[in-house]
């Protein structure tokens, strides 16, 4: 025990401590000036913005991947599950580099999006597609097991009562799935948001239109403008407690209500 | 299932035909018209493939792009080399790490009852969900030159910052939860009825954990091992800030790849980038087959 307690706060807590106790070094004044300044500003509204833009892609696609995957019976169903996981475990410069020459002018993907006049990497656009890309098994892999739970009486009751099987998907399944989709969208949300391998290769990296927070935060970092990259982080900080802290909730309050059915 | 069934002709007798039906009926409630069946699984398909698949792919044609030889000549390149080694050491040491206390940190969890653990378990947590590059920042804040302890490491001689022990400090946070978060639930669903047993048959505590506590979590602690180095050869953005980008020095193979690709060596930057893809796949297909032995053990610990 207390040697679980003592390795956690050597790597844990002391660290997390010094970057608060870091930022009170700042006055509420000079903390807001940073947070406020324009380019703090842009980095944050794409980073978050973007990010939730991406999850909620990635919640209905990963609705329709996981319906698939659960529901029916295809070649190669049991590859593109495994294939899911990919975004887990690729490194995400990795990632980066290679969504990067998948969407470029020049790349498989980028040519004829050029051709179409959509220009992806080095653009906000880019940003979207490689959190897309990490997204995606946050959602697939919080509702499939919920999915496959599902008790399957429940749809032939409400089936052979009378409704319509969209009637039945909308009345009677998205309801259970509920907690576990918006669970989904928190984490990928979450993860989008910190994001930072996969990103700054396709970003492009302009100031004000597609730098990312995180990347900011680097920028500060070796201008040696400790302050300013602190209250972004902090900042961020905050904001995925709050979101874990939401998941939390979210995921006892679907246990709790599990015995209603 | 839906398509088996509604399909199989040899039934004959009118009896089975009529059971047919009603099987064939009971699953209509359950299922969608072919058509959109197929858009359905279509569009799975090729979303998987195109924001999944074929960035993999991009990485290894991108690698052989010049050929063969090309690929084998930038990973032979001394810098190359020493990435690939210091990958592996600060692998080494945050695995090594976490296992230990993993499993220190999920007996603790899972077989006792003490105040603040829903605490501690969030604590364990929270590097999932924490920017990589915050997990850096928290680092050069401690240790570096302006940092809380900056000035006595400098007076005592020790680097940590933009040397080894700070990539492994930050590979270590970064990859805290995996061994731990394995291991929580299995140990939680195993109870602590065998260890009763065993001590209480008189054997000491650690003979309890050794013989008694391992054997039961093995595949659990391989399971968590095995995504805790994933993630530790693949850390980037973490290991980026505390790194310093000393050449031949302090770069990690992510860290090298993106040197090489902002130098526009394409073919060197993808050899090293389908190495770690490679780590990647491997352990995708070692992370299915353990997941087969958990399913089977739990299993047997069911009936």
């Amino acid at each position: 025990m207390g040697l679980t307690l003592s390795w956690l706060s050597v790597i844990i807590l002391i660290p997390l401590a010094g970057l608060f106790l870091k930022s009170l070094e700042l006055s509420p004044e000079q903390f807001w000036n940073i947070l406020s300044s324009r380019r703090t500003l842009n980095a944050l509204r794409v980073s978050f913005g973007l990010a939730f833009a991406a999850a909620c892609v990635n919640l209905v696609m990963g609705s329709i991947i996981v319906w698939a995957l659960v529901r029916y019976r295809f070649p190669g169903r049991k590859l593109f599950d495994a294939i899911v996981d990919v975004p887990f475990a690729l490194p995400t410069a990795v990632a980066g580099v290679a969504l990067t020459s998948l969407f470029a002018e020049k790349g498989w993907l980028g040519a004829p999006l050029a051709a179409l006049g959509i220009k992806v990497a080095f653009t906000p656009l880019g940003i979207f597609v490689a959190m897309i890309f990490i997204g995606i098994p946050f959602v697939v892999r919080t509702v499939q097991p919920v999915l496959q739970d599902l008790e399957i009486e429940l749809e032939e009751a409400s089936g052979s009562l009378g409704a319509s099987r969209w009637q039945t998907i909308t009345r009677v399944i998205l309801p259970s799935l509920a907690p576990a989709l918006l669970t989904g969208l928190a984490l990928a949300f979450a993860r989008a948001v910190g994001e930072y391998g996969s990103v700054i290769f396709i970003a492009g990296n302009l100031p004000n239109v597609s730098e990312i927070a995180p990347l900011l935060i680097v920028i500060r970092l070796s201008e040696f403008r400790y302050a300013d990259a602190t209250a972004i982080a902090v900042i961020m900080l905050v904001v995925s407690f709050v979101i874990i802290f939401a998941v939390n909730r979210l995921q006892r309050w679907a246990q709790n209500r599990v015995p209603v059915h | 299932m839906t398509m088996q069934i509604a399909d199989s002709g040899s039934l004959t007798s009118p009896d089975a035909k009529a059971r047919a039906h009603a099987l064939a009926a009971r699953d209509n409630l359950r299922t969608e018209p072919r058509a959109v069946r197929i858009v359905i699984i279509a569009l799975a398909m090729l979303f998987l493939s195109v924001f999944v698949v074929l960035p993999l792919v991009v990485v290894f044609a991108q690698a052989l792009s010049k050929g063969i030889f090309a690929y084998f000549a930038a990973l032979s390149d001394p810098e190359a080399l020493s990435a690939i080694k210091l990958t592996l050491v600060v692998a080494a040491i945050s695995v090594g790490l976490n296992l230990v206390f993993g499993l220190v940190a999920a007996w603790a969890i899972a077989k006792f009852d003490f105040p603040g653990k829903t605490f501690l378990i969030t604590l364990i947590d929270l590097p999932f969900s924490v920017s990589p590059v915050i997990s850096g920042l928290v680092f050069v804040l401690l240790f570096g030159a302006q940092g809380y302890f900056g000035g006595w490491l400098r007076d005592h001689d020790i680097q940590i910052l933009f040397a080894v022990p700070g990539i492994a400090l930050a590979t270590t946070f970064v990859t805290f939860p995996f061994v731990a978060r394995a291991l929580i639930p299995l140990m939680q669903e195993q109870g602590t009825q065998e260890e009763e047993a065993a001590i209480s048959l008189g054997a000491s505590g650690l003979q309890t954990f050794f013989r008694v506590t391992l054997p039961n979590i093995k595949w659990g602690v391989l399971y968590g091992v095995l995504l805790c180095n994933a993630r530790a050869m693949g850390e980037f953005g973490a290991v980026s800030v505390v790194s310093g980008h000393i050449r031949g020095e302090t770069n990690t193979m992510p860290l090298l790849v993106e040197i090489l690709y902002n130098e526009y060596q394409f073919v060197a930057a993808f050899a090293i980038a389908s190495l770690l893809a490679m780590l990647a796949l491997i352990t995708l297909i070692a992370k299915t087959i353990l997941e087969r032995h958990l399913d089977e053990g739990q299993d047997v610990n069911d009936h």
